[in-house]
């Protein structure tokens, strides 16, 4: 296991160079802006550009400027700085990740509980007319994407301009970190979890109620009802147990993409997150903070899928690294 | 009074392509402490109608008619509810491949302390102790070790102990074994049987022994009923069904299995065709499509169970003459070829 779990880490290192690199490539073949221009105001002079291109580095040969980016990152944690502001883009990143793990956070549970609830009803009432409900109804909620339905609840509810503007929930940019108000926080985030957890709740629904499905057709699942067990038991002990491990296998993987920001639902609602930080700097051609964003974008999905690696050691006790 | 007796029990399962027909007016019994032998092919209704003894078929498209008399109740007519108290505590049953009828992700001993403590409110302990009783009973080496070990972690054998152990584990009165050795290597399925045979002498357990061998059952079944298309097509004590067996059905299930006495150069033979489709049944005799002796009359009339010369432990469904299945019987078990046999033998119709 150990041995396991560190050639694995080895491997994500070899990976994420692999990405910062390609994120390099794209950005160096397809140029959006001259990085120095950002810096050199409105008026600038060809002098003042080959200064700045100097400062930043820009004017060393392109496999030097990745090496000493990759370099920096590796052995000092340090991501550069900003093109356009000279922030810390280390410190830009950790600055908004609160932000961003609280959306996910807070979508996470919203989405588990409503999502395995309906594909576990739905799964024992195969057929039925609350099941055939449920199911079209989470076609609706996977093809509304967050940046329509977040739109359509901000119209609705929100406690400014909303139809039906509700006291209690947040409006656009109205984000507060937890550790300053944490009733405001809730109240900030209840729109953007709801709106960013339906599709997802949707997608898991629909993927336990597969999956328990397959299971409850297990041979193990008649022994379980041959017992005498309740029902009840022989769903969750015996179905939901096994059905479970894809949607593990997702959770994982989902968790890490959002972690690595939630791009439109961020946007939508104008919450400072790691997806707005990465929007933004991709709009301006600010290299180093895109860099550093997809670094740490594909940081978390390759460690979740570690994790959920793991846990399927625990989950299935078949599974041996 | 038989402890479990199935009345002209039907079971039948509405699906898209029509009525499935999987158990078409059977009716058996067994006492306490006997064991019936259940044979046919896949598809003959056997396991279906065991399970349907469980509730264990109920769905919205399946509809029952008949009684599964048990304990003076019929358990057709039971609740869910009623039904649970029955499963495991009443009767228990074993399943054909012991590997997915156990839970790949629950340790043996908690799969076992869950059978205990479903049906008596006993501690976590009390039940431990149980089942290390049991595992001990049925010859699992170091039960309370394995208490902790995963299904996959045990071989065949030892899996289906455990599944007779978690069977037997609150002392049922009728345990149904579908298929108990199908999915096991040869020298363990003798064990195994060996296994069942002797706890049902010790516990005085009824057994209902399914299976599609009779070579199985031979040894440890007081009576068999031979299934044919949901069917029961004959019905003797063990001993005379295979001193005279009556069916042409049965006739090819005898002569298909393998002996040892026999000399190397004979052959097996198979009962030709395929079993019938149980949504829609031949005409007349279900099995006249695969049946050597057909006569033109065994295509339009249905035979009924029936005594075969008055003794009402041997029955027959079989539209062929007493006299005339007998002689048939004697040259085939003689090892004469069918096309022979049929050519020589007079086959006056019966009761056509």
């Amino acid at each position: 296991m150990a041995l396991y779990i560190a050639r694995r880490l080895a491997g994500m290192v070899l990976l994420l160079i692999a990405v910062s690199a390609i994120t390099f490539i794209i950005f160096n073949v397809f140029p959006s802006t001259d990085p120095a221009l950002l810096r050199a105001g409105r008026q600038p002079t060809p002098e003042l550009i080959e200064s700045i291109r100097r400062d930043l580095g820009l004017d060393r040969p392109l496999p030097v400027q990745f090496a000493d980016w990759i370099y920096n990152v590796f052995f000092h944690l340090d991501f550069g700085r900003s093109y356009q502001t000279n922030q810390d883009v280390r410190d830009l990143i950790l600055d908004d990740l609160p932000a961003t793990i609280s959306l996910a956070a807070g979508a996470v549970v919203i989405w588990l509980a409503v999502g395995l609830t309906v594909g576990i009803v739905s799964a024992v009432r195969r057929g039925t007319l609350l099941d055939r409900v449920a199911m079209s109804l989470s076609l609706v909620a996977i093809s509304a994407t967050p940046y329509w339905l977040g739109l359509v609840a901000l119209y609705l509810f929100a406690p400014d301009f909303g139809v039906f503007g509700l006291p209690f929930v947040g409006g656009q940019g109205s984000y507060t970190p937890l550790t300053e108000d944490p009733v405001q926080w809730l109240k900030s985030l209840i729109l953007p979890w709801l709106v960013l957890a339906t599709s997802f709740a949707a997608i898991y629904a629909r993927l336990l109620r597969g999956s328990l499905l397959d299971v409850m057709g297990q041979d193990y699942i008649r022994t379980a009802r041959a017992k005498g067990l309740p029902e009840r038991a022989v769903v969750l002990r015996h179905g939901v147990r096994s059905a479970i491990t894809p949607v593990v296998t997702v959770l994982g993987l989902d968790i890490g993409i959002l972690l690595g920001g939630a791009i439109l639902t961020e946007s939508v609602f104008n919450i400072q997150g790691i997806g707005r930080l990465a929007y933004d700097a991709i709009t301006r051609g600010d290299l180093p903070i895109v860099q550093g964003t997809v670094l740490f974008g594909a940081f978390f999905i390759v460690i979740m899928n570690l994790i959920v690696d793991i846990a399927y050691a625990f989950l299935d006790p078949r599974v041996r690294y | 009074m038989a402890l479990l007796e199935v009345r002209d029990l039907s079971v039948r399962f509405a699906t898209d392509d029509g009525v499935v027909r999987a158990v078409d007016g059977v009716s058996y019994a067994v006492e306490a402490g006997r064991s019936l032998g259940i044979v046919g092919e896949s598809g003959s209704g056997k396991s279906v109608s065991s399970l349907t003894i469980l509730g264990l078929t109920r769905a919205p498209n399946a509809t029952f008619t008949g009684q599964v008399m048990f304990e003076g109740r019929d358990l057709l007519t039971l609740s869910e509810a009623e039904m649970r108290e029955v499963r495991g505590e009443g009767i228990a049953m074993i399943f054909q491949d012991p590997l997915s009828s156990l839970h790949p992700f629950h340790r043996i001993g908690d799969q076992l302390i869950e059978a205990v403590r479903t049906h008596h409110d006993v501690s976590k302990q009390a039940a431990a102790d149980r089942a290390i009783e049991v595992l001990t009973l049925v010859g699992i080496p170091e039960p309370r070790a394995r208490m902790s070990a995963y299904p996959h972690e045990f071989s065949g054998g030892m899996r289906q102990r455990t599944m007779i152990a978690m069977a037997l584990i609150n002392s049922p009165k009728v345990l149904i074994a579908d298929e108990p050795t199908t999915a096991l290597d040869v020298t363990v399925q003798a064990q195994i049987l060996e296994l069942i045979g002797r706890l049902q002498e010790e516990t005085g357990t009824a057994v209902i022994l399914i299976t599609h061998d009779l070579g199985v059952v031979a040894e440890m079944t007081h009576e068999i009923a031979v299934m044919y298309a949901g069917r029961i097509v004959e019905r003797a004590p063990t001993a005379d069904l295979f001193a005279s067996p009556q069916h042409p059905y049965t006739w090819g299930l005898l002569r298909s299995i393998p002996r040892l006495d026999a000399s190397r150069d004979e052959q097996l033979v198979p009962i030709d065709g395929r079993p019938p489709s149980l949504i829609n049944l031949p005409s007349g005799c279900s099995f006249h499509p695969r049946c050597a002796f057909v006569r033109e009359a065994h295509k339009r009339v249905d035979p009924a169970l029936e005594p075969v010369d008055g003794d009402p432990t041997h029955e027959v469904a079989c539209l062929l003459a007493p006299q005339t299945r007998r002689e048939l019987w004697r040259r085939l078990a003689a090892g004469e070829p069918p096309d022979r046999v049929r050519a020589t033998v007079p086959m006056g119709d019966a009761r056509a």
